[in-house]
């Protein structure tokens, strides 16, 4: 069984994010890049399936820029067995993210998509839905766990109502959550071992989808802050305060 | 602006979750919009009825039972066709993320996730939504029409009331649900304790709570003396702590009550992006230092076993 995962350039989740000097995207002076941690999650699950016997190929894929091949370097030291960068440096909108990765999965014909829930930069959540959609495919978002058996996957979801049972046949478009698992270090070995491992590059002309964005980011700005608080001395105070100048007991 | 909210509903019953969306609704287009429930032999009905939408439209089959991405979003795309609608909208929660985006893909049309405001200029619509695990307000620009959103609850808040009811009409099906994905069950509960993202009060927990035990005792004896929900951060609910569902935060709920009181939670910016824009927020931490103190309008540098009783007793006695 094939295994494809999805992997995106994201800034470092503890990062510090501000808005850059125009307003019009962020401050990337000297940021940290890294995997999506939550494509780092899906990954880990297809490589554990991989060791477990259940899956023989991993293929990681990544559109962005050149740059992009550094997550997929990540990926393979990680334990995928090869990548494929789609290379655009267009902006592009969940939809045509979903329409890429559409085309990837026809040329592939994997039995499973691994993705992250969300990419933690745009924070959407979108791209797994769509892409199942136009896949036509079963779709199970926001696993905790997976259990594949004869053909079919069992997943846990985390939802708001608690961890709901679906079973889905496969091929079938599943999405991270963090309590999938721990991801593994990557180990100098695996890093050495990713230099000699295939990484191909295509762009979204060779793969027969054109891209149209439909949804642009204009301006990013700090949320309003808050007022600085004051400090209590004891619970007294405290009760006092929220019942008299809060009113909210 | 024509607009087709999706109630959220569990397959039996129409949840109050659904409200924010009829209160963007109301703001958008007031005149214009109907609300869609999906699911057998749907009860509380009347939860929507009460808010000005043209029709209510339940849409009922034995599919549909329980809420299934693959099942639910073909029947969305249908009506949102049959309607013509511009905007097709529901609250952000796990439900309206699942499901809203496949309906998405099946329209082809582009989504905004969890938006704050919206406007329309010059034929676009601009929107303003969290970025960057809410460090970052966005604005965003998008063409077209259907153009699929998820609202933010807190945002949004809860709609008017109007004098008629709104009718309830039963729509069909369309024909040829896929069903390959099956709903085997679902674990969790609030435990009679009042919603988490509804609730006027919430206590939340961090790790140092040790055991689930001692988690129950001090945070949900709190809560009780307050008649408030419990909320955990990601390390207490990863160290078994508390419940999977009770976490706040950027890949939890986002919670905006009028009093938020979190009992030694460090303030990281995951958690703080499920919960800062509560009305009045309090930290009790032994860390001087900790983030948490950043936000909180009162903080209280204390052991929580130490004052979390006395506070408990105080708040039962000041309100008996
Ligand atoms: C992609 C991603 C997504 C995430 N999403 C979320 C999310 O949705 N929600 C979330 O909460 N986290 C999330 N996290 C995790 C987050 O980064 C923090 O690790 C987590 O919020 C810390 O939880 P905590 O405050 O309980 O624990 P800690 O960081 O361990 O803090 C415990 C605090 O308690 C104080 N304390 C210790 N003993 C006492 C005592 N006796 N009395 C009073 N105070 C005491 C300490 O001073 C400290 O400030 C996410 C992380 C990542 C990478
Ligand atoms: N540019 C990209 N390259 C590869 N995968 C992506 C890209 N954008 C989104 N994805 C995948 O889609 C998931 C959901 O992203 P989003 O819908 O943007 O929050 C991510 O976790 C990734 O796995």
């Amino acid at each position: 069984m094939k295994i494809l995962v999805s992997v995106k350039r994201v800034p470092d989740p503890y990062a510090k994010i501000t808005p850059s000097a125009t307003g019009a995207d962020i401050n990337r002076d000297g940021l940290q890049m890294a995997v999506n941690p939550f494509d780092e999650i899906a990954l880990e699950e297809a490589i554990r399936l991989k060791e477990a016997g259940k899956a023989s190929e991993v293929v990681a894929v990544s559109i962005g820029g050149a740059e992009s091949q550094e997550q997929l370097r990540t990926a393979l030291a990680m334990g995928a067995d090869r990548a494929i960068l789609v290379q655009t440096d267009a902006l592009l909108d969940a939809p045509s993210v979903a329409k890429i990765l559409a085309a990837v999965y026809q040329r592939e014909q994997p039995q499973l998509v691994l993705m992250g829930k969300q990419a933690i930069d745009m924070d959407e959540n979108q791209v797994g839905q769509m892409l199942a959609a136009q896949l036509h495919l079963p779709q199970a978002t926001f696993a905790s766990k997976i259990t594949l058996e004869n053909g079919s996957a069992i997943v846990e979801r985390e939802t708001d109502n608690g961890i709901e049972t679906i079973k889905t046949p496969l091929p079938a478009v599943i999405t991270a959550d963090l309590r999938l698992n721990e991801p593994r270090y990557v180990a100098l070995t695996g890093i050495v071992r990713a230099r000699s491992k295939p990484l191909e590059t295509l762009t979204p002309a060779d793969l027969g989808v054109q891209v149209q964005t439909r949804m642009r980011l204009v301006k990013v700005e700090a949320p309003p802050a808050r007022k600085a608080g004051k400090r209590v001395s004891d619970v007294h105070e405290l009760v006092r305060l929220l019942r008299e100048e809060a009113r909210v007991i | 602006m024509k607009i087709l909210i999706v109630a959220e509903t569990d397959g039996g019953r129409v949840s109050e979750k659904t409200l924010p969306a009829i209160a963007f609704a109301q703001q958008q287009s007031p005149n214009n919009f109907a609300i869609l429930a999906i699911g057998e032999n749907l009860q509380c009905i009347e939860t929507l009825t009460g808010y000005g939408a043209q029709a209510v439209l339940t849409v009922s089959h034995p599919a549909l039972t329980k809420p299934l991405a693959e099942r639910y979003a073909p029947v969305i795309a249908h009506h949102a066709h049959q309607l013509g609608a511009d905007a097709i909208v529901a609250t952000t929660t796990t439900f309206s993320r699942d499901v809203l985006a496949r309906t998405a893909g099946l329209l082809d049309a582009p989504m905004l996730s969890d938006i704050i405001a919206l406007e329309s200029a010059n034929g676009k619509l601009v929107a303003k939504r969290p970025i960057y695990s809410a460090n970052l307000i966005g604005t965003f620009e998008v063409e077209g029409s259907p153009v699929v959103m998820t609202v933010r609850g807190p945002a949004w808040g809860k709609p008017t009331p109007t004098s008629a009811e709104s009718p309830v009409q039963s729509a069909e099906a369309p024909p040829d649900i896929p069903q390959r994905a099956e709903w085997l069950g679902l674990q969790g509960g609030s435990g009679g304790r009042p919603d988490l993202t509804q609730a006027r009060v919430v206590v939340s927990g961090g790790r140092p709570l040790k055991d689930p035990e001692t988690f129950e005792k001090y945070i949900g004896g709190l809560a009780d003396a307050l008649g408030g929900a419990v909320g955990a951060t990601r390390a207490a609910v990863d160290s078994g702590i508390a419940p999977n569902e009770l976490q706040v935060g950027q890949t939890g709920k986002t919670v905006a009550p009028e009093l938020y009181i979190a009992v030694a939670v460090s303030g990281s910016v995951q958690h703080l992006a499920g919960m800062k824009d509560s009305k009045v927020i309090v930290a009790i931490n032994t860390d001087p230092e900790a983030p948490i103190f950043q936000v909180a309008d009162y903080g209280l540098v204390a052991d929580l076993y130490q004052v979390l009783p006395e506070l408990t007793e105080l708040v039962k006695n000041s309100r008996a």
